[in-house]
């Protein structure tokens, strides 16, 4: 039987949080949460803000150590074997996070040398995942700071792919793009998955999104993984006709937390 | 092997278009750097001695060198986590000793740069004859005393990680420290009597000992036009010493870094703010 994905079991943080002079508390950002992806499989994480979507992706990212838990990501566990699981990992972030200055090509071949690659040959693989992206070739040389958020995500995108891992975390890839950059990226991960059986674990507030990339789709509320299925599933055990219907059955919370903090302002 | 030193030349690279990129500010910090040494160095003219010239000279040049390589590593980490891209950095299979390695290359030839800079801005200011100078010695010194900046470098970077808003301010105290306690433009002995116990400490102290008695400062012997520079053997105390320190400050710098790191991800501090 072919090893999962990704194992997590019984995953634990909390974060101290103090309260006023020498009071403090301590909140549980993952609370418990354990949850398997298979080879190959799109893994979706739906949660509003705060819920801990992006602390268990940063477990995973090996750049929070967890208080208590087993992770095992393709054989490696955490955080005994961070070195070795860093070599199998791609990230996109919510925040396209670059040297703004540098152009996109100094910013990707900066990291595949960091990588260790040869950066003719990674340089070659950029280029062929922003065409892909729907990016023109003539903005390789312009600085990031000149580039739109969706370009900039796109860029993000491929500094994760061109390192070829077998494991994308992708943490809120989608948010804050147009509709027409968002359909690039989900276009492109569809295919992704379909030609190089890349395992995805996306975390998202789209429901759609969800919807379409993913295979199953956990639902995260307050740290704790509520529920978990196939979209159809989760519709079906909460006994509603949506896919955000059965989210707020499932967890007693909205989803969409910052458009509707944009409508109110 | 191929693999590390490609992961070396990534930090090159990333220096190297960042400064590119930045070079207005490039000018501008060493414009400032040679004007405030030679502000310094003509306040001996203005006594018209040359021997107080000479000593200002010196330690405007070498706390230009040490002071800017020990900065360019600490502030390293705090660039980054401005940019938001420590995370990728460590996320990175690179291993820290590489990374720093990296890092303190590049610093390291920054420094030698703005050093070379502020040396012809010296020359050109105070007129000084440098003959006799064991220039040979200078550079073993320098070598030397590069370690223990390195460490101290490293040791400063670590604020950075354990904060993004007040590291970069500690690391700039630190700095500060060194100048004060270091006797880089006056006798140690003229410091507070409570303040004169940690320059024994700083590397800085011992350097600038003894590139002064390898540019025949204070040698009864040095005149205008020719100085009477020290033989190398007659600083091997500060050069033990030197050593000592980058043996230790060197790996302990390297060790304190790791283990913050590991600190930082146990408490979440890595997160990107601001």
């Amino acid at each position: 039987m072919q090893q999962p994905a990704i194992q997590v079991r019984n995953l634990r943080k909390s974060f101290r949080k103090r309260n006023g002079f020498r009071k403090k508390s301590e909140l549980w950002a993952i609370d418990n949460v354990s949850f398997t992806v298979g080879q190959g499989e799109t893994y979706g994480l739906l949660g509003p803000n705060g819920s801990g979507k992006s602390s268990l992706i940063r477990v995973l990212s090996t750049l929070l150590i967890a208080d208590s838990g087993y992770v095992n990501m393709l054989g490696l566990t955490l955080p005994e074997q961070q070195d070795e699981v860093r070599k199998i990992i791609g990230r996109v972030s919510v925040d396209a996070a670059f040297y703004k200055k540098l152009s996109a090509r100094e910013n990707l071949l900066y990291t595949a040398l960091l990588y260790g690659q040869n950066a003719r040959q990674a340089e070659r693989r950029a280029i062929e995942i922003l065409e892909q992206l729907g990016m023109e070739n003539a903005k390789f040389s312009t600085p990031l700071e000149e580039m739109s958020r969706g370009m900039q995500q796109k860029i993000s995108i491929a500094r994760a792919l061109m390192i070829n891992p077998p494991l994308l975390l992708l943490d809120e890839p989608t948010t804050g793009l147009d509709p027409k950059s968002r359909r690039d990226v989900q276009l492109f991960l569809e295919k992704l998955q379909s030609r190089e059986g890349t395992t995805i674990l996306l975390t998202t507030h789209d429901m759609a999104e969800a919807e379409r990339l993913c295979v199953r789709i956990g639902f995260l509320a307050k740290g704790k993984l509520v529920a978990e299925g196939t979209a159809m599933q989760l519709m079906q055990h909460a006994g509603a006709a949506t896919l955000d219907d059965a989210f707020i059955k499932l967890t007693g919370e909205e989803l969409v937390e910052e458009e509707m903090v944009l409508v109110e302002g | 092997m191929e693999a590390t030193l490609r992961q070396t030349w990534a930090f090159l690279f990333r220096g190297w278009h960042i400064t590119r990129r930045y070079i207005g500010w490039v000018v501008v910090f060493n414009f400032y750097a040679l004007v405030t040494s030679a502000t310094v160095a003509l306040i001996g003219v203005a006594q018209g001695n040359y021997q107080l010239t000479l000593t200002l000279v010196v330690g405007a040049l070498l706390w230009n060198y040490l002071s800017w390589l020990y900065n360019e590593i600490a502030m390293s980490i705090a660039y980054e986590r401005w940019e938001g891209t420590l995370e990728y950095t460590f996320m990175a299979p690179v291993s820290r000793a590489v990374h720093l390695f990296g890092v303190s290359l590049f610093s390291l030839l920054n420094s030698i740069v703005t050093s070379i800079i502020v040396l012809v801005g010296l020359m050109l200011f105070t007129n000084l004859n440098l003959r006799g100078v064991n220039f040979f010695g200078v550079l073993v010194v320098l070598a030397v005393s590069t370690m223990a900046f390195v460490g101290l470098g490293l040791f400063a970077a670590v604020f950075p990680v354990m904060s993004a808003e007040r590291g970069a301010e500690a690391t700039h105290i630190f700095q500060g420290s060194l100048l004060l306690v270091s006797g880089v433009y006056y006798p140690i002995d003229v410091l507070p009597g409570w303040l004169q116990p940690l320059s024994a400490i700083s590397p800085a102290t011992y350097t600038l000992s003894a590139c002064r008695k390898l540019f025949g400062v204070g040698n009864s012997n040095s005149t205008p036009e020719y100085l009477a520079g020290a033989p190398l053997s007659a600083v091997t105390h500060e050069l033990l010493i030197l050593a000592l320190m980058g043996a230790i400050l060197l790996p302990l710098g390297l060790f304190a870094f790791v283990r913050i790191e590991a600190w930082a991800k146990k408490t979440g501090k890595l997160k990107r703010t601001g």
